[in-house]
């Protein structure tokens, strides 16, 4: 096919004339194919607005009235909108996701948000107070987020950080912000201000969209003492309060409701209600230290969900290579008894093996049944509250800087970013 | 129409509720009384393509509205909170409205794709509508025979129910939120509020023979589209009472050509377009005023501001419905604007004729003008005189095209401005819908009795009257009627109710200022436990429309029906009794006429008894007790 040919075809945006199989004849913008549209079908805008499935005559061809403008590609990229030298900077750096989305009315498809004024033209109070600088690193669905990503995201959060960002604010796909909330958490253990991830549930383009309010939240929360990795979320399902969770402490715990994010084993850190910060419990103030990354990432690490019927040949197959292994035991911290030996093997091959349960609420307790205790003497390390996620990710970090097993194990039990906590009373 | 009349352009929009399940959730269709919490939200204009917000939302925007949300426990889950994505089309939904298409021959679309149609009043929670074209063309024939192009077959979902507005807060309920509305936009081609009638008529008894939709007050709106030759399209939005149609068109057509006519007059006088640079305030004119909303308006501080129109007047006034007074007071009540005078009015509402020269002095204008007075707080006064003096200048160009609302003596008024086209952007959530043709064969076949062929079958089957089939139908009361008759027997009764004595007590409710419940199964359900009493030999069947009476509008049960009217059929003694007396009274007479007594003293012997007996058992023993009596 020549350039002529193709620059002939018909491309979505394009005005169009077409006939269907009935013979009525239709006009109106071309749209890109739905990926669930029948095969031969074609998508058409029509000037009242509706989009329609038509399947065109045999032999009939697709007029061309007007061609249209291509869409915009996505882009990564740095940018910055400076109103006054004097107000206080506030560092966005968008990684993807819903929140960052916006949709071309015109074809519907979704585009990420590129730079800082497409975050601005979301909330124009932003602009007013704040000297907004926006890095895309990349633009991605959280469900596509990597170890390697965690550690490019932590050093340039340290470094706009350390350029007088008063806070940074991380959009982010809600999918795996949890992870990642955690990974920042462990690689930044000293922070000059806050790292705030805010996500959305319901996309930007919709004018009942969550991402304006947990956005104006963050802002809020740039404004404080707070000095940690946070997730700001919306705390009900109403337009009210947005909570605050700790990142090493959160868990999304909905498929599609607003207030998805909970704390697990751990009280909410603060509520933003408004313009008000409400703080709740105890938190890590700023220090004037400058940020910096601590350890990396092991990637290789396994975390395996327990159930009836993994048998010890199918767990020693899941495990096989890796450095270390977290599972999600079931109950108090529990796996079936005939997979001890299997346990018992990863301690002698140097792999440190840690118990978290799948029960999520409440603490790991192996001193309870003798199956616990069977498992602990052949070396699993109890992960106490600790997240099934967050042990995942604090055992690369910790694998990153060590490969003694009673290093790690050691580590492991020791809190560095508030994942574990003593006490619960939920 | 009156002759020689340039023809009006009427096209109608008709939303009818299906009786489906609704249209993006696995909630009933149910409205419900009472709600189970609520959620607080506000809604936000997007921003469209080159990064424009819509003109219409960002007005919505800036009222910075809360709107709370009732939870209706048993009919509206997260869908309906805007808290899960939507869930798959409803297929009985859908099924019906491509059924109804094959009813009126429209051909449906190959492929459906459903929008967001954005809405940010609150009445959905996500802040847009969905909404699909399921088909296109067709056409309604009416009674008589016309035949209406049908546009567009569309499927949506209903908007939640508003519960209140206090202040910048509007409580919406959510149960209605979501049921499917089957949307019939018909060609601007209907001629006349006759045939719009037919034409709404026609389409509500085909819909009504899926037997899919719902019945019952506010189960189906229409939206009508009005505009004559050198008229605007006029939209009456929302009207429920469907007989109150045919009074919209012909009243919105006149109210037309008098707006014509006073543009026509206007330019004759060679009148100016008022200017808001001539606004006065004459306060001090009315400072010892004793109108009443004056003095109010005065008493916070209020001012007194003053338009002169010039060349207006004397046409201002007129008659209730198209004066284009009540135009100008239109506009300046979404303001809460109420204390709008214009000078064709006055003097009245305590305002002399003293002041009116005095004002007409001030503003120095002379008899052929007109001029209008708003009393309200200052800032308020003034944006309500800018809308009244654009609305003048209108005046001067013909018809504003607008939105107006219906109100229920046939009038409408303004509403706002008519939208220009609405955004509309994928719903990316729900899958196209391929309408396949193997698809398209099993619901044709699958047509349901259309509405000739109904009244076909109640005339052979209950041997009703054609005439009274017809009315059967065409009321959408075959349903209930057939419900009924099949249960009970007694068609001719049954018939009888629905077609006579209902409509007669919703009469006679409306004079005695009596509320008649517009509920069609509680209406069946009376009636159904009425017919059971009467086959149980309880009252006879001459009491029949009093005890409907009274079940229905009286709020009585059928026993309590019974008691209060004394209506407990009579014992063989008692009605013996009466009987012997009504003779024994009237002996010479029964004596001078002999067994030709026994039509006469029926009516004098029903008329004591008041249909406690059956009128064959009383004549019976009438004839017994007469032939007696002359022997």
């Amino acid at each position: 096919m020549t350039d002529k040919d193709y620059a002939e075809e018909p491309q979505a945006g394009d005005r169009i004339r077409i006939t269907d199989r009935h013979g009525r004849t239709f006009e109106g913008i071309l749209m890109p194919h739905h990926a669930f549209s029948g095969s031969g079908i074609v998508v058409v805008k029509m000037d009242s607005g509706y989009n329609i499935g038509v399947r065109p005559a045999p032999d009939s061809e697709i007029e061309i009235l007007e061609r249209g403008n291509a869409a915009p590609s996505s882009q990564t990229g740095d940018s910055d909108i400076v109103t006054d030298g004097n107000l206080p900077i506030i560092s966005i750096v968008s990684t993807g996701g819903t929140i960052a989305s916006f949709v071309d009315y015109k074809t519907g498809a979704v585009h990420p948000a590129m730079t800082a004024d497409d975050f601005v033209r979301a909330v124009p109070e932003l602009s007013a107070r704040f000297n907004v600088r926006t890095r895309v690193p990349f633009s991605i669905l959280s469900e596509d987020m990597t170890p390697a990503r965690w550690i490019e995201l932590a050093e340039i959060v340290a470094e706009e950080l350390n350029a007088g960002a008063s806070g940074v604010i991380i959009p982010h796909g809600t999918d795996t912000m949890g992870y990642t909330a955690a990974a920042l958490s462990f690689l930044l253990p000293e922070l000059p201000g806050p790292v705030i991830l805010v996500g959305s549930q319901r996309s930007s383009d919709r004018p009942s969209s969550d991402a304006t309010m947990n956005l104006l939240a963050a802002v809020r929360l740039t404004r404080t003492d707070l000095a940690e990795v946070v997730i700001a979320m919306h705390g009900t399902i109403s337009d009210r309060i947005v909570a605050v969770h700790r990142g090493t402490k959160a868990r999304k715990m909905h498929t599609s409701r607003r207030d998805a994010f909970k704390s697990i084993n751990s009280p909410v850190i603060a509520e933003v209600e408004g313009k008000e910060v409400k703080f709740l419990s105890e938190y890590r103030k700023r220090a004037n230290t400058p940020a910096r990354v601590q350890g990396g990432l092991e990637e290789n690490v396994r975390l395996i969900y327990s159930y009836p019927g993994l048998t010890a040949d199918t767990f020693s197959k899941m495990v096989e290579g890796a450095r270390g292994v977290v599972i999600a035991g079931t109950g108090l911290g529990h796996v079936s008894s005939s997979l001890i030996g299997e346990l018992g093997k990863l301690r002698e091959n140097g792999v440190p093996v840690v118990m978290t349960s799948q029960c999520i609420n409440g603490t790991v307790n192996m001193n309870v049944y003798s199956t616990g205790r069977n498992i602990m003497k052949a070396g699993v390390i109890p992960a106490g509250d600790m997240l099934p996620e967050t042990a995942l990710v604090k055992l690369m970090w910790v694998l990153s800087q060590t490969s003694d097993m009673s290093e790690a194990r050691e580590m492991m039990l020791t809190p560095v970013a508030g994942e574990l906590s003593g006490r619960r009373v939920e | 129409m009156m002759d020689g009349m340039p023809v009006p352009k009427i096209g109608l929009e008709i939303h009818q509720q299906l009786a489906t399940g609704k249209l993006f959730c696995s909630c009933p269709s149910d409205l419900e009384d009472g709600f189970s919490g609520t959620v607080e939200r506000r809604l936000r204009a997007t921003t469209g393509e080159g990064g424009k917000i819509d003109r219409s939302a960002a007005e919505e925007q800036k009222k910075e509205r809360t709107f709370i949300y009732q939870i209706a426990p048993n009919s509206s889950c997260l869908v309906e909170l805007d808290e899960e994505p939507p869930h798959g089309m409803n297929w009985e939904a859908l099924r019906t409205t491509l059924t109804f298409a094959a009813m009126i021959e429209a051909t449906p679309v190959d492929e459906i794709h459903t929008m967001r149609k954005i809405v940010i009043d609150g009445s959905n929670t996500s802040g847009f509508q969905r909404t699909s074209v399921i088909a296109f063309g067709g056409h309604i024939d009416t009674e008589s025979g016309s035949s209406i192009p049908v546009e567009t077959v569309c499927l949506e979902e209903d908007a939640a129910r508003k519960i209140e507005e206090r202040g910048n807060t509007v409580v919406y309920r959510l149960d209605r939120l979501g049921i499917p509305l089957i949307e019939i936009a018909t060609a601007p081609e209907i001629k006349s509020g006759k045939e719009a009638m037919e034409v709404a008529k026609r389409i509500g008894t085909l819909l009504r023979s899926t037997r899919k939709v719902k019945r019952g007050l506010g189960t189906i709106r229409e939206d009508v589209n009005i505009s004559i030759p050198g008229g605007a399209r006029i939209e009456i939005k929302g009207v429920q009472e469907l007989r109150l149609i045919e009074e919209y068109v012909n009243m919105e057509v006149k109210r037309q050509r008098h707006l014509l006519k006073i543009r026509d007059e206007l330019k004759k006088r060679r009148a100016a377009p008022p200017e808001i640079e001539s606004v006065r305030d004459l306060t001090r004119i009315f400072e010892s005023s004793e109108s009443k909303v004056i003095k109010s308006a005065l008493r916070k501080k209020g001012v007194v501001l003053s338009l002169p129109l010039q060349g207006f007047a004397g046409l201002l006034g007129g008659e209730k419905g198209i004066r284009l007074g009540s135009e100008l007071a239109g506009r300046v009540r979404a303001f809460g604007i109420k204390g709008l005078f214009h000078s064709d009015e006055l003097p009245a509402y305590g305002i002399t004729d003293e002041d009116v020269l005095a004002v007409k002095r001030s503003l120095s204008i002379g008899e052929r003008d007109a001029f209008v007075l708003i009393a309200e707080e200052e800032n308020r006064a003034r944006k309500g005189m800018e809308a009244v003096a654009l609305r003048a200048v209108e005046a001067l160009k013909g018809i504003p095209s607008e939105t107006r609302d219906p109100l229920s003596d046939g009038t409408s008024r303004y509403s706002r401005p008519i939208s220009g086209g609405s955004r509309m952007y994928p719903e990316t959530d729900i899958p196209p819908v391929v309408v396949s043709d193997s698809m398209m064969k099993e619901i044709e076949a699958g047509i349901p009795e259309l509405p000739e062929e109904i009244e076909k079958r109640l005339i052979s089957m209950y041997s009703l009257a054609p005439q009274m089939a017809h009315q059967m139908v065409s009321e959408g009361l075959d349903e209930d009627f057939e419900t009924i008759a099949k249960t009970y027997g007694m068609p001719s009764i049954v018939a009888r109710i629905y077609l006579n004595y209902l409509p007669e007590i919703r009469r006679d409710a409306s004079r005695e200022g009596k509320k008649f419940p517009e509920d069609y199964i509680f209406i069946r359900n009376s009636i159904a436990s009425v017919l059971q009493a009467l086959s149980d030999g309880k009252f006879s069947k001459e009491a029949v429309p009093n005890v409907v009476k009274e079940v229905i509008t009286g709020s009585k049960t059928v026993e309590g029906a019974i008691d209060a009217m004394g209506l407990s059929a009579v014992g063989t003694d008692e009605l013996h009794e009466v009987i012997e007396k009504v003779v024994i009274e009237r002996i010479d007479f029964v004596k001078e006429r002999g067994m030709g007594a026994v039509g006469p003293l029926m009516g004098v012997v029903m008329k004591e008894l008041r249909g406690r007996a059956d009128g064959k058992i009383i004549s019976e023993r009438l004839k017994e007790a007469i032939s007696a009596a002359i022997k």
